[in-house]
């Protein structure tokens, strides 16, 4: 049976806002910590080409995002040596990161280019994908789809359910506080930059392993930067990240149907291709139009350095 | 003693200065630099030019040596990279993107005793010119595979950016495909950007799902191809045409065939035109006749009848005997843009910012 064209639409804005999802859950919980690290699409396409490579090697996609995971802890442990134990600026740092990581990853990724892996088989969730119309379009996935809204339970609980996730909130809101109480702000802060890589690291191997399953350089595409900028529209909550990368992903596949459908629509394609961001945009300045909030989520100490000493 | 040994070899060093200043200038090789827009990967645009460039260097070997620049974005960036390798020591520069125009056309202005070419655009100089390929040639023929082998008689066509070349492709595929078929319609989604596979395999899949069984491509990535050989093992009859380069690789069941570039006889001849002087502005827009496109070897599902017709058409174009855009050609809005018995233009192709009939998206109006 040719799944509806509803469906359809909603099965490929899934897929497509998954990188998103994960690689900017992670980016949250280390801006929660107080750590602004820009270098999202550094690590995302260090993540590709690992799992990549791993899983050419292997033929084990799950080592496959092992190895993207663990990449992305490498990276990101690399940037929190220079942002909390040199102390550099970390808006620098971020940026020399992605650079670097873009960089690297073609670099490591020569011998891979252009080589593809056959796709791998999703998951059909036993009962609940024969549910009409939304079966197809939610339960049909591969795995990593359902471990993006697993992780974005497991942060949102962590965050507001549970004492670490407090702490680490604490640490992101007054480090100075949280020190003095006896807390080790770096060691938090090292903890939830690494985590960040991590799933940095998922969301490039989703896009290597998963999504495209081949290696080019550059086919990250950008992607680490809307993650970047889906944490401060969402305004630091994790409902909401999922909410700008479901609407993100939507207008992009929506835009798509249009196009193909042939329908008589007097728009220019470039607009309609502008149009995830800018909706993006909209919609989440509507959630936040009330300043206070934005002022109350967004991490007081974020992006200053912390030394225990001063 | 010291100092006559000085002497000796200071007029040593003076007379091997002067046998080097006297010796003719190809003795030194020339260095030709090359921008690619995109890393040169194993297929795709930049792969084929690169291909183009160690074909000419090898041709040359010896009097030239080569250098490329890859993943250089269009714009400001560009000009940079242009003048480096100007200042480098290059003396012709080939720019192999259509958003490199202006960014060569101010360096060849700054540089006027050193050579510029610039692929797909439409500003020449005294120093500058400019070189193209009919790939509309070669997208007329899958096309015409595509309308015999359709069964949904619908058509996906992922294109990057609105430019007349683009369209050019579009158009040809659409008038090939109806030559043979005059129920297929072509759909097209236009992701505006030259290398997403991400972006490209979701259009393709979207045309797919679309009811689509004949999709191809006017963007960078291997990824529509890849896309319809795991979709063919859902639907027997999708099939893909790949584009730039032979991308059986990715497809071997799914590729029907493709439309395919080859540079490298022009670059040799262009270098040889410079080197020797003779170079007299270059204006070249090279088809099936020069060998500049090709077609991908045709997979083994075409019928043998399809097959004759794709080589008779093929000869036939390379021989004049065939155009593409013949008349009639008419605009989706009814316009007829070529009359019966005439052929369009190079300047109408340069200029075609339509789709013709049987296109099923629209176009927005300017």
């Amino acid at each position: 049976m040719q799944p509806s064209l509803l469906s359809s639409i909603l099965f490929a804005t899934i897929v497509a806002g998954t990188p998103l999802i994960i690689t900017a859950v992670g980016e949250l919980v280390t801006e929660k910590s107080g750590v602004l690290n820009l270098g999202a699409e550094g690590i995302m396409s260090m993540g590709a080409v690992a799992a990549f490579a791993v899983t050419v090697h292997t033929g084990n996609p799950i080592l496959g995002i092992l190895a993207g995971m663990v990449a992305g802890m490498g990276m990101g442990l690399i940037f929190a040596v220079a942002a909390l134990t040199f102390m550099a600026n970390q808006v620098a740092s971020g940026l020399a990161l992605s650079i670097f990581g873009v960089g690297l990853s073609a670099f490591i990724g020569k011998p891979y280019e252009s080589q593809t892996l056959p796709s791998v088989a999703a998951w059909n969730v036993p009962g609940l994908h024969k549910i009409p119309l939304l079966g197809h379009a939610f339960f049909e996935h591969q795995g990593l789809v359902y471990f993006s809204w697993a992780l974005l339970g497991a942060v949102a609980w962590f965050l507001y359910r549970s004492r670490l996730g407090l702490v680490l909130r604490a640490v992101g809101e007054a480090p100075v506080a949280a020190h003095s109480v006896g807390y080790n702000v770096v060691r938090i802060r090292y903890v939830a930059v690494i985590f960040g890589g991590a799933m940095a690291g998922i969301g490039g191997a989703f896009l290597s392993v998963f999504y495209t399953p081949l290696w080019v350089e550059g086919m990250v595409a950008g992607r680490g930067w809307i993650a970047l900028a889906l944490v401060v529209f969402a305004t630091w909550r994790p409902a909401r990240v999922m909410v700008g990368a479901y609407l993100f992903g939507g207008c992009m596949i929506t835009q798509m149907f249009v196009q193909g459908s042939g329908i008589q629509l007097n728009i220019p394609s470039q607009f309609l291709s502008a149009l995830p961001y800018a909706a993006t945009i909209i919609v989440l300045v509507i959630i936040s139009h009330n300043k206070n909030t934005i002022r109350l989520n967004s991490p007081a100490s974020l992006g200053q350095p912390f030394s225990p000493e001063a | 003693m010291n100092s006559r040994k000085t002497v000796v070899t200071t007029l040593g060093g003076l007379i091997a200065a002067s046998v080097l200043a006297a010796a003719p200038p190809a003795a030194a090789p020339t260095q030709v630099g090359f921008v690619y827009v995109s890393p040169v990967g194993d297929a795709g645009w930049t792969y084929q030019h690169d291909i183009g460039r160690k074909e000419m260097e090898k041709a040359l070997a010896g009097q030239v040596t080569t250098k490329f620049v890859e993943n250089v974005p269009e714009g400001a960036d560009a000009e940079r990279v242009v003048r480096g390798l100007i200042t480098g020591g290059a003396k012709i520069v080939f720019t192999t993107s259509f958003g490199y125009m202006n960014p060569t056309e101010k360096v060849a202005k700054a540089f006027p005793d050193k050579f510029f070419f610039h692929a797909t655009g439409y500003k020449t100089g005294p120093n500058m010119g400019i070189y193209n390929a009919r790939f509309y040639e070669g997208r007329y023929l899958n096309g015409v595979i595509a309308g015999k082998m359709t069964k949904s008689n619908i058509a996906g066509y992922v294109a990057a950016f609105p430019i007349p070349e683009v369209m050019q492709g579009i158009n040809a595929f659409t008038q090939g495909m109806r030559s043979v078929n005059p129920k297929a319609e072509v759909r097209v989604i236009w992701v505006n950007s030259w290398f997403d596979p991400g972006k490209e395999r979701e259009a393709a899949l979207t045309l797919i799902s679309q009811g689509a069984d004949m999709i191809t491509h006017h963007t960078d990535s291997t990824a529509i191809v890849q896309a319809a050989e795991e979709k063919h093992k859902e639907n027997k009859n999708l099939y893909a045409f790949s584009y730039h380069s032979d991308m059986s690789k990715y497809g071997p069941t799914a590729q029907l065939s493709g439309t395919t570039h080859h540079w490298g006889a022009f670059y040799t001849k262009t270098v040889k035109e410079v080197l020797a002087g003779t170079w007299k502005g270059t204006n070249v827009w090279g088809g099936f006749k020069e060998g500049m496109i090709k077609l991908a070897p045709l997979n083994k599902a075409i019928p043998a009848d399809v097959k004759a017709l794709v080589e008779k058409e093929e000869k036939a174009i390379a021989a004049g005997k065939l155009h593409p855009f013949a008349g009639p050609v008419v605009a989706q809005d009814g316009k007829e843009k070529v009359a019966k018995g005439k052929n369009m233009t190079d300047a109408e192709l340069g200029a075609m910012d339509y789709y013709v009939q049987g296109v099923a998206s629209t176009l927005p109006k300017k």
